[in-house]
């Protein structure tokens, strides 16, 4: 696992979206050959979509031959509800840029058979032959998309009831009024981010240091669900210096370390977007 | 047959989904930054549920380069244009001519709807001319969209008359039906009559607003001499507006405003009113007082007669000799009194702000939203909102017309 600290929230949605910009591009995505990618929505990367947009628009990167997969939206909310994340999905990407309407997924939280669609959209991530960067954010608890704390690590897409915790988190986006916040959700689970080539997770805020504590410093525990982290291959997280508030300082030093040895020992030009070497 | 294959062209242009980007879209009061329009069949829609529900990319990708985006120019006073009168009947041919030339010409000052307006004519003037001025959608071919027609007088004061013709005046003693005699019936209920201005002080008038008001038939009131008590008797009777508010009626005395007094009245709701921004007709002064009184009123009309877009010399209005001196002032040549105007509608938008001092929305929104108002078609004209045509200009900074669209589709303003 890599573990990239910034110093702040900005820096975070710089080094992200350039990651995200350098590894479309490296791919050169045509359209037999598409970029798959899987998208969070929430706080955490709007920095990172107001950057996509703005390299869109500078010309450094198109989105004709990428093909998204959103990782969850709510049961039951209107499809053009404002908090809806089709809604958040059109504002923050999707209007600014070129990508093909068929191209983008996002779970259909009003279908009539809610199973079947959750089935209907691993298949589809399944036949275009997986994502190739899952992009992540967590909540203060430490779960990705919807899987609360308590979900199956090897989840697969489906409904989920969401956290008291998520509810009231949530309210501030539905007039205060929890009673207005869905109950529901349908997710992508923790076994289809695994499953994904890469999976990069965006955490930023003193409110989740514990979150990245639990998630880096200790054993895999359905409790953290973005702690399965650990299990995959290529992971990187991204956090600012206030999410690293609960980690040992041997820890901070030691990813520190990391990138300082790349850039001073070794040259950033002898290694890939990946970590490897060339 | 040539009508179809053209039609069929356009269709076929329309069916095409436009995608505007990068424009800054003047829109609910407010200018938004970061949003898109898509258009299509000639109607702006609701780009996410396209994109979510229809999944067909845009056809057509428009960079709009950080210039404004405002809905087109409604004109709701206007005489004329390019030479062309439309109170002076040449025969249909000619009208049909004539009309084209003025809705292709005007929309290189923005102006994407506008209501022919004939002065106070004789009855068989009206029963020539008002056929041929029937509603026209605006489109390529079209040009400008022709909302109906604004037949000022002739039931008004003969004080106050303007430029018009004393000897065309009528009185409506028997209400109603002097003004079918005078217009015609179908033209009074159907169309083509959309706007009527009328003196309240004209014997018969206010007894027959509210059957005017019925047929559908937007009333304004002006060249008239009426009282502030006659002015708001008008205005509770349904008439909505003040034709070229401070022109050709009662100057403001504070014992009795007149038609001016309604700008102040608190008893009713002050009424929309039309105002010539060329600095001319109405001193800027008159024009902030008018705006800070009812600044949701302001309508701008140009009230331009046929020099518009002419080069200075003599022509004809409604039969009388003017001159055009200039760029911006016509005169009857007889006695020098103003004649009308020759104002573009994107020149009273800048006039209007600097004068006023208002917002940039507020300019806008005084030839776009207001008009559209007074007619009651804000749904379809004078707003970008989803649903209404795509008729929309682009503007610089400095409120210039930089692009016109009419129907979705771009029209050369050259």
């Amino acid at each position: 696992m890599r573990l990239i600290i910034r110093s702040d929230y900005n820096e975070v949605s710089e080094y992200i979206s350039t990651y995200v910009k350098n590894r479309i591009n490296e791919f050169k995505p045509t359209k037999e050959r598409p970029f798959v990618l899987g998208l969070p929505t929430g706080s955490s990367p709007i920095g990172l979509y107001k950057n996509l947009v703005k390299y869109h628009k500078n010309g450094e990167l198109s989105f004709k031959h990428v093909v998204t997969f959103n990782m969850d939206e709510y049961v039951g909310l209107p499809r053009d509800h404002p908090e809806s994340y089709h809604s958040f999905m059109w504002h923050h990407l999707f209007k600014h840029i070129d990508i093909e309407p068929r191209n983008v997924n996002i779970l259909d939280g009003n279908a009539e058979n809610l199973s079947e669609e959750c089935a209907r959209f691993e298949k589809k991530i399944k036949d275009i032959g997986g994502v190739e960067l899952f992009i992540g954010g967590i909540g203060p608890d430490g779960h990705i998309a919807f899987n609360e704390p308590g979900s199956s690590l090897m989840s697969r897409t489906r409904v989920k009831t969401l956290a008291y915790d998520t509810i009231l988190a949530n309210s501030r986006f539905f007039d205060n009024d929890i009673n207005k916040v869905p109950r529901m959700a349908l997710t992508v689970g923790v076994g289809t981010v695994m499953d994904s080539r890469e999976v990069a997770v965006i955490i930023t805020g003193a409110h989740k240091a514990l979150a990245l504590a639990k998630c880096i410093e200790e054993g895999v525990n359905h409790m953290f669900t973005v702690s399965a982290i650990q299990l995959h291959s290529k992971a990187l997280i991204v956090c600012d210096e206030d999410a690293t508030l609960e980690l040992h300082v041997k820890t901070v030093k030691y990813f520190k370390s990391i990138e300082h040895v790349i850039n001073n020992l070794i040259g950033a030009e002898n290694v890939g977007l990946q970590g490897n070497i060339h | 047959m040539p009508f179809q294959s053209s039609e069929k062209t356009r269709q076929n242009r329309n069916s095409r989904l436009i995608k505007i980007v990068n424009g800054r879209i003047v829109r609910n009061h407010t200018i938004i930054n970061d949003d898109v329009l898509y258009i299509h069949d000639g109607k702006i829609i609701d780009p996410q549920n396209h994109f979510f529900a229809c999944g067909n990319p845009p056809d057509v990708l428009i960079n709009a380069k950080g210039l404004l985006i405002a809905p087109g120019y409604i004109d709701v006073q206007i005489n004329g244009a390019f030479g062309v009168d439309f109170s002076v009947w040449k025969g249909d041919k000619q009208m049909k001519e004539g009309l084209d030339k003025i809705a292709k010409g005007l929309v290189k000052y923005g102006c994407t709807s506008f209501v022919p307006t004939i002065v106070s004519s004789h009855k068989e003037v009206y029963h020539q001319v008002l056929p041929t001025l029937k509603p026209r959608k605006g489109n390529k071919d079209n040009g400008a969209e022709v909302l109906g027609v604004h037949v000022e007088g002739p039931f008004i004061t003969s004080s106050q008359l303007g430029a018009h013709e004393e000897s065309c005046l009528r009185a409506a003693p028997n209400g109603i039906n002097d003004f079918v005699d005078i217009y015609g019936l179908h033209e009074l209920k159907d169309n083509p009559i959309k706007i009527i201005t009328v003196a309240p002080d004209v014997e018969g008038v206010l007894d027959s607003l509210e059957e005017l008001v019925n047929f559908g038939i937007t009333v304004s009131i002006g060249h008239s001499s009426a009282t502030v008590f006659q002015a708001e008797s008008a205005i509770e009777k349904g008439a909505k507006c003040i034709t070229h508010l401070f022109n050709a009626m009662q100057q403001f005395h504070h014992r009795d405003p007149g038609i001016v007094g309604l700008l102040g009245t608190t008893r009713i709701t002050r009424p929309f009113y039309g105002i010539i921004c060329d600095g001319i007709h109405v001193h800027p002064n008159s024009i902030k007082i008018a705006y800070d009184s009812n600044p949701k009123g302001a309508i701008l009309v140009t009230d331009a007669m046929a020099a518009l877009g002419l080069p200075p010399g003599e022509y004809t209005l409604g039969g009388i000799s003017v001159r055009k001196s200039g760029n911006e002032k016509v005169e009857v040549v007889e006695n020098g009194k103003l004649a009308g105007s020759v104002i573009s509608i994107d020149a009273c938008v800048k006039n209007f702000k600097k004068f006023t001092g208002c917002s940039v929305i507020e300019a806008i929104e005084a030839a776009t939203l207001h008009p559209a108002e007074l007619l009651g078609i804000q749904n379809f004209k004078g707003t970008l909102n989803v649903g209404a045509d795509a008729d929309f200009v682009f503007l610089d900074d400095d409120l210039n017309v930089v692009k016109c669209f009419i129907a979705g589709e771009e029209i050369s303003t050259s």
